[in-house]
């Protein structure tokens, strides 16, 4: 069980928080311009990087929705961030 | 073996005497001692028979170590070191793997095949035809304790989250040392060992400490600690390390009390775990009456048992002398058998050097040695030293990684590891530590003595696993030189014991075999737990609805009272009927009065999920399949959610509070899923200032009027607000009150009747309830349990998500294709529903089966099927299938292969063999109209 940042309760057991996917996967937007390969792409295809990776995860108990820094050999949770309006993060490290 | 009490033991209170029965032998002892110290002082040198060969098998060690003298303890401990359990007045401790008793067992037989029973024997002789025909046997033959089913926890093991800034594991010099300095800096301090008393070696081996007596200094210690704040955990062994640092210990509990569990997050951790005698290898080393050296002394020292009187201490290290010296001085006759040639004997001893045992002689216990000068030496008890393995195993869970030092011939904690600090013994410092060493420390000297191949006799390896150095040699011979490997093939540190004894001798005689240098071979990889732990410990107080607790209505109670039988949906406990009789007597007849009158309908578990702000509206159309921002003020809109991939995951109606305010009504069970969705959207997409998303499920409880005399008894009890159709049509909310307390009523029916969903704060529920029983007796008003409504909702072919719907089911699937061709906007799962696979002809569609051969209800999860070249092939199930008390007649509801475009036709489904014939119609059976919504 490890503990993780979440920006807005500070570091809290590892259960208590859902893997939201990977960090940077834009949703192509205009339903009738977005190729079927964009869109698989977008559902399916993910780098599951070795080493250091950037995800979205839920604090389930709070609600906050954010940005972590992980590494997926040691699983050394290292930092997030909040997410803020039109995409990103606030660049604080939590 | 004749072991006998001194008058010494610091351990045991003399004046506190207690007897319990070993395989229904009394055996008397005193308060402080182990079952293993009470047997051992009773003459008991079979404790148990070994796992394989059924040799009978005595003491070893003293502790966690201890690989033979596995016991059951009646009331429901099964395989315990008897070393580690405190011995306890009328306890009753039986051997393990033995039948009728340790002593006589029937199985002994087996030992006379041994030569034909090799590593492996097992798996390459029973193979036809099949292992698993002979395995019941085998395994009974060969094992362990035997778990009692009927022994019932008496309470569940509490388990204790904690957190500290330094843990030390291990309470001996270095742990103490190690606590001290931390507490004195003011550091918040835990400090554990598996034993009941601070001090490790120190409770047993002479040592002056800062000009105490060791074990005096290590008492001060910890209470110097206690008084500080520290923790102090005694009887508790730390089992596992886990990420950042989480440390996993089981206090075992006391007088049958069950164990704790400690999950103790630390800054930083210390290891100070000690380390652990080998055996030394020579013929017959597991008959009893061969012991560690160091075990015998803490026998002498703690408990006042000498293992023997004609004692033979054998060693290649200095360690040992101790052990001799004590016994010595104790009276018992004692010699020294010293590996190495070239030591000085310390006066009083008879000491043999360059010299070593190469067998024991005896039959159920020792009685001999044989050296390899050729003498032969009488003794009862044979204390062995091999030299000592530092416990590396938290440490190597940690991701260390162990250096080999050929000065102490053991493996040590290599690398740094972060917030990690392995000290005294385990790090491979053996003496005390240098800032408390008062110089009078004995020093190592440790020459090898490792198992040699070809030897004449049986040497042992794994005393646990009954691996002896020729299934080592014949593993190595078939090739299996990978150490990992060779614990598979030769079981060689398996078992509860996990090698703790056993594997640095196996790993020097691979070396030798192969060629290699023993760290060249390597070790196996360490994983937690370090001891076995109890599963009952592991679990806690999560069972049965601790483990999954059901949610529990508001109006529980009252259900009670109406003669409720309660059924878990979705993880709540409702009412799925009321009243005695048989249950589908008692269903029908709800279900037929719901359509006959006035029945009320607990629905509180239905999700009500406030979204507000400006941005809900446009919020709502990227969250629904529906468009929801052209929904009126006070209407309601029923709606799908789907996810990205286009799948349904959710439906229910949405109502429209104000101009910035809606209630997402979802289903029961769904409710934290597509609260979660929601938040997820709201933070990843839109202005968070502008949209605000409360749960408001619990807080308030809905209770749903519903039938044709429904408008009635709504008016009857009145609200305060207008009820009639003008005022409040099928599929629009108004805001009412009810004892002071506003209330919202919405015209929302999953019956196809008018209905009315009262949603009222939990804690006035239980007055409203009230009220509308009262008031709906005039009406013969029926109560309406969750079954009833089923088929209720079945008759109108309404949807149940995750019912009748499954991972591919599509909003088009259920005739549901206008929404999207007149939304302009992107949703959730949009693009999905313009793939090949959404517009597939052959999808799977919902429908209607009518059974029409007359057999009755159609089987829920029947298929449909259709015969071609290749046999049957599924054309899609039945989803939901009841008897309809509004028709008279068997009704269900399906996914089936173009349903759609197939109205009319008969197919055939298939059940567990059983054959039936159905047409597909529409899903809604009863009033397809609707007119009785507004009726
Ligand atoms: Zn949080």
């Amino acid at each position: 069980m490890q503990l993780f940042p979440c920006p807005f309760c500070g570091p809290r057991s590892e259960s208590e928080f859902h893997f939201g996917g990977e960090a940077g996967n834009r949703r192509p937007e205009g339903f009738r311009a977005v190729t079927d390969g964009e869109w698989a792409a977008y559902l399916h295809e993910r780098d599951n990087r070795r080493g250091p990776a950037s995800e979205i995860w839920m604090h389930m108990t709070c609600g906050e929705v954010f940005r972590m820094e992980r590494d997926t050999v040691h699983h050394g949770a290292v930092r997030s961030f909040a997410l803020i309006e039109g995409g990103g993060d606030d660049g604080l490290a939590h | 073996m004749t072991a006998w009490r001194t008058d010494g033991g610091t351990a045991i209170d003399r004046g506190r005497p207690l007897a319990f029965t070993f395989d229904g032998r009394r055996i008397e002892g005193f308060s402080g001692d182990t079952v293993a110290s009470a047997l051992l002082a009773g003459g008991v040198s079979i404790l148990g028979r070994s796992f394989k060969y059924h040799r009978p098998r005595g003491l070893w060690g003293a502790g966690v170590e201890e690989p033979n003298a596995l016991v059951d303890i009646a009331g429901g401990m099964p395989n315990t070191r008897a070393t580690q359990v405190p011995a306890e007045d009328g306890l009753a401790v039986r051997s393990v793997n033995a039948a009728p008793s340790a002593e006589k067992d029937r199985h002994a037989f087996l030992d006379a095949f041994s030569r034909f029973i090799p590593a492996a024997f097992y798996y390459k002789t029973f193979m036809f035809p099949d292992w698993h025909r002979f395995e019941p046997r085998i395994r009974a033959m060969a094992g362990l304790g035997t778990l009692d089913e009927n022994v019932k926890a008496p309470a569940f093991a509490e388990q204790v989250n904690h957190h500290c800034d330094v843990l030390v594991v291990g309470a001996g010099p270095a742990g103490l040392l190690a606590a001290r300095k931390a507490v004195r800096a003011g550091r918040r301090v835990v400090l554990s060992d598996d034993g009941r008393q601070a001090g490790g070696s120190l409770l047993f081996r002479a040592a002056t400490v800062e000009g105490k007596p060791g074990a005096e200094w290590a008492a001060d210690v910890a209470a110097e600690l206690t008084r500080a704040g520290a923790l102090v955990l005694a009887g508790t062994t730390a089992f596992g390390i886990y990420d950042h640092r989480l440390v996993g210990l089981n206090e075992k509990g006391e007088g049958g009390a069950p164990d704790r569990l400690w999950r103790v997050r630390a800054q930083s951790i210390v290891l100070a775990t000690g380390a652990i005698e080998r055996p030394l290898p020579f013929g017959n080393n597991d008959l009893p009456g061969v012991m560690s050296a160091e075990a015998a002394l803490v026998y002498l020292r703690r408990f006042g048992v000498a293992a023997g009187r004609k004692v033979v201490v054998a060693t290649n290290n200095g360690l040992a002398y101790e052990t001799a010296e004590a016994l010595a001085a104790a009276g018992a006759d004692v010699t020294v058998v010293d590996h190495r040639a070239d030591v000085a004997a310390p006066a009083g001893l008879r000491v043999l050097r360059g010299t070593s045992i190469v067998s024991a002689g005896g039959r159920n216990a020792v009685s001999s040695v044989r050296l390899s000068d050729g003498q032969v030496l009488e003794a009862d008890a044979v204390l062995a030293s091999g030299g000592f393995t530092p416990t590396v195993h938290l440490y190597c869970q940690a991701q260390g990684r162990l250096d080999w030092r050929d000065d102490i011939l053991a493996f040590v904690p290599g690398r740094a590891v972060a917030g990690v600090e392995v000290a005294g013994a385990a790090a491979g410092d053996f003496g005390l530590p240098a800032e408390l060493a008062d110089g009078t420390g004995r020093s190592l000297g440790i020459v090898a003595a490792w198992p040699k191949p070809r030897a004449r006799q049986r040497v042992w390896i794994d005393l646990q696993n009954d691996v002896t150095a020729k299934d080592v040699e014949l593993a190595v011979r078939e090739n299996f030189v990978s150490v990992e490997h060779l614990k598979r093939y030769t079981t060689l540190g398996m078992a509860t014991d996990q090698g703790k004894t056993s594997n640095v001798n196996g790993l020097a005689l691979v070396a030798e075999l192969t060629g290699r240098r023993i760290p060249e071979v390597g070790t196996t990889t360490y994983r937690p737990p370090f001891t076995p732990v109890p599963f009952a410990a592991f679990a806690g107080a999560r069972s049965g609805t601790r483990m999954n607790p059901l949610r529990r209505l508001p109006l529980e109670g009252e259900h009670r009272a109406a003669g409720a039988v309660f059924r878990d949906y979705g993880g709540w406990l409702r009412p799925a009927f009321y009243g005695a009789g048989a249950p589908d007597e008692r269903i029908q007849a709800e279900a037929a009065a719901a359509r006959a009158g006035v029945a009320l309908f607990d629905g509180s578990p239905l999700g009500k999920i406030e979204v507000i702000g400006p941005d809900a509206a446009p919020f709502l159309d990227f969250i629904y399949y529906n468009t929801m921002s052209t929904l009126a003020l006070g209407r309601c809109r029923y709606g799908f959610i789907l996810t990205e991939a286009g799948i349904v995951y959710d439906d229910g109606v949405l109502v429209r509070l104000d101009e910035d305010r809606f209630v997402v009504s979802c289903s029961s069970s769904h409710v934290a899923g597509v609260h979660a969705l929601l938040e997820e959207w709201r933070q990843d997409r839109f202005d968070r200032r502008r949209v605000f998303i409360h749960n408001a499920t619990a807080e308030m409880a809905t209770l749903t009027v519903t039938g044709p005399k429904s408008r009635a008894l709504m008016e009857a009890v009145g609200f305060g607000a207008a009820l009639d159709d003008a005022a409040l049509p099928h599929m629009a909310v108004t805001a009412g009150v009810f004892e002071g307390v506003p209330v919202r009523i919405a015209r929302v029916s999953f019956t196809g009747e008018r209905s009315y969903e009262i949603s009222v704060p939990a804690d006035h529920a239980g007055a409203l309830w009230a009220r509308l029983g009262h008031a709906g007796a005039a009406f013969g008003a029926t109560l309406l349990g969750l079954e009833a409504l089923m088929i209720l909702r079945a008759e109108k072919g309404y949807v149940v998500i995750g019912k009748d719907t499954d991972g591919t089911s599509r909003p088009m699937d259920f005739g549901l294709a206008a929404p999207l061709a007149r939304k302009t906007v992107e949703f959730v799962g949009r693009r999905s529903l313009v793939t090949e696979d959404a517009s597939r002809l052959d999808r799977r569609q919902f429908v209607g089966l009518e059974a029409v051969d007359g057999k009755g209800v159609l089987p829920t999860g029947a298929h449909g099927i259709e015969r071609g070249e290749g046999g049957l092939r599924s054309t899609g199930y039945v989803t939901s299938s009841y008897f309809s008390p509004a028709l008279q007649k068997p009704i269900a509801l399906g996914l089936i292969e173009r349903g759609l475009s197939r109205m009319g036709d008969v197919i055939e489904l298939q059940h567990l063999r059983e054959l039936r014939h159905a047409r597909i119609v529409a899903p809604c059976a009863f009033d397809p109209e609707g007119g009785r919504l507004h009726a």
